[in-house]
């Protein structure tokens, strides 16, 4: 066993865990965060998208004691308040979503491109960027949308606030 | 996944030790293989020594003649590196092209030619750019680490430190990824060494894993254009062949892709 502790959305986590349990385990069962989706075993569906220390990971291809230390955010922490992230709050506005299951490790995904890439980006960047990302409703097209909707968005408060 | 021991090892020495001391150990670089294949419960190692917590392990630098990466260095580490993407322009869109972005930000370039997968981009660069593959017992040259599919020079217990690469004066790769797994169905990596000479190495299609294509690199010495590529063939028999290509369509996917990087050489 092995005793992990983490980070999770600015909160300390601690718990007592078997060593091959996977970072998505942990934030599901253990710290009971279960926005974060497991959509296959096979790492390939990006459902289970997370950032540890600031960058996209898929959480059930890292085991929890190889997060240990680090600061995690969930789809759970990206809203401030009782206010949407700008990407959510575009993903409603732009229906990019259809049943919801790949949402979380979608809306993770796009957060992590454009805190890398800035904005606003186009589509065939988005696109790109999303290669890690299945969605089961092949709902892909409101979803380019809906980032590169955010994308601009952020762009421009950025420059507001500058 | 089967029950397994976790080690986050504090130096290169550490590691090898706790190594030594397990029943069925392996190595943990980024694990975006190693933990799939966990998973599956295809492998099932008694303890796995966590490497990417080893500050030696890590890193970018100039070196003399070329650029050293640590190998615990990930893809998009590389990728995004101002270093490479200066030196070895060809080496950068490699590295940013592997998998996906979540597989870039823990994948490690140690990892992946330790586990020398036929498929995988990066044995292609350092075999066609001559790089040394360091590791905490000795030196490696590409043409000595590479040993068939997944198989590699490497002792048990070794472990790759480094990656040491040798400017090139050009360097491009072109790559076929399967549209499903993104592995390459062909890859093929092209370098213009200083000293005139150019190398060209296969991924993804060989039935031995990655190669070298002599009669390419002559073509190209001579004349170093796409159409200096026309009239050269690839021989199928040594080609792989499996649902997703034929050998035939393989050999013939390689001679595209090494026309591609050449003309992304400039």
């Amino acid at each position: 066993m092995a005793d992990v502790t983490m980070t999770v959305n600015g909160k300390t986590v601690s718990k007592t865990v078997e060593d091959r349990t996977l970072l998505v385990q942990f934030l599901r069962e253990g710290a009971g965060l279960t926005g974060t989706h497991v959509g296959c075993d096979t790492s390939q569906c990006g459902a289970c998208v997370v950032h540890v220390d600031g960058k996209a990971v898929k959480s059930c291809t890292m085991l929890a004691a190889q997060a240990a230390g680090s600061e995690v955010t969930t789809i759970e922490g990206l809203a401030s308040g009782g206010e949407l992230h700008p990407v959510q709050a575009a993903f409603r506005e732009h229906h990019g979503l259809q049943c919801g299951f790949c949402t979380p490790g979608m809306i993770m995904a796009a957060v992590d491109m454009i805190n890398r890439l800035g904005g606003p980006l186009d589509e065939a960047t988005i696109r790109a960027e999303l290669e890690g990302n299945i969605c089961r409703c092949t709902g892909y097209h409101n979803i380019v949308k809906a980032i590169a909707a955010a994308s601009a968005e952020m762009a421009g408060v950025r420059t507001a606030a500058e | 996944m089967y029950e397994t021991t976790y080690h986050r090892a504090e130096s290169v020495a550490d590691a090898a030790t706790r190594l030594a001391g397990a029943e069925d150990g392996k190595l943990l670089a980024g694990g975006q293989t190693l933990l799939p294949t966990m998973k599956q419960r295809l492998a099932a190692p008694s303890d796995v020594i966590d490497l990417t917590h080893i500050a030696d392990l890590k890193g970018i630098a100039e070196t003399g003649g070329g650029v050293r990466i640590g190998a615990a260095t990930t893809h998009a580490e590389v990728a995004s590196s101002e270093i490479v993407k200066r030196l070895l322009p060809g080496l950068a869109s490699l590295a940013g092209h592997i998998g996906d972005p979540h597989v870039r930000h823990r994948g490690t370039i140690g990892g992946s030619l330790a586990n020398n997968d036929p498929a995988a981009d990066y044995p292609s660069a350092v075999l066609a750019l001559g790089a040394v593959v360091h590791t905490n017992t000795r030196q490696l040259p590409a043409e000595e680490f590479f040993a068939g599919m997944f198989e590699t020079a490497l002792d048990d217990g070794e472990i790759i430190t480094a990656v040491e690469f040798p400017a090139a004066t050009a360097s491009a790769y072109a790559k076929y990824p399967n549209p499903a797994s993104r592995y390459a169905m062909a890859g093929v990596f092209v370098a213009k060494r200083a000293d005139g000479g150019v190398r060209v190495a296969v991924t993804g299609a060989g039935q031995d894993g990655v190669f070298r294509h002599e009669g390419m690199e002559q073509a190209l010495a001579g004349n170093f254009s796409a159409a200096a590529l026309d009239g050269i063939s690839v021989d199928a028999d040594e080609m792989l062949s499996d649902i997703h290509g034929s050998a035939e369509y393989r050999a013939h996917l390689v001679t595209v892709m090494a026309k591609r990087a050449v003309a992304a050489c400039g």
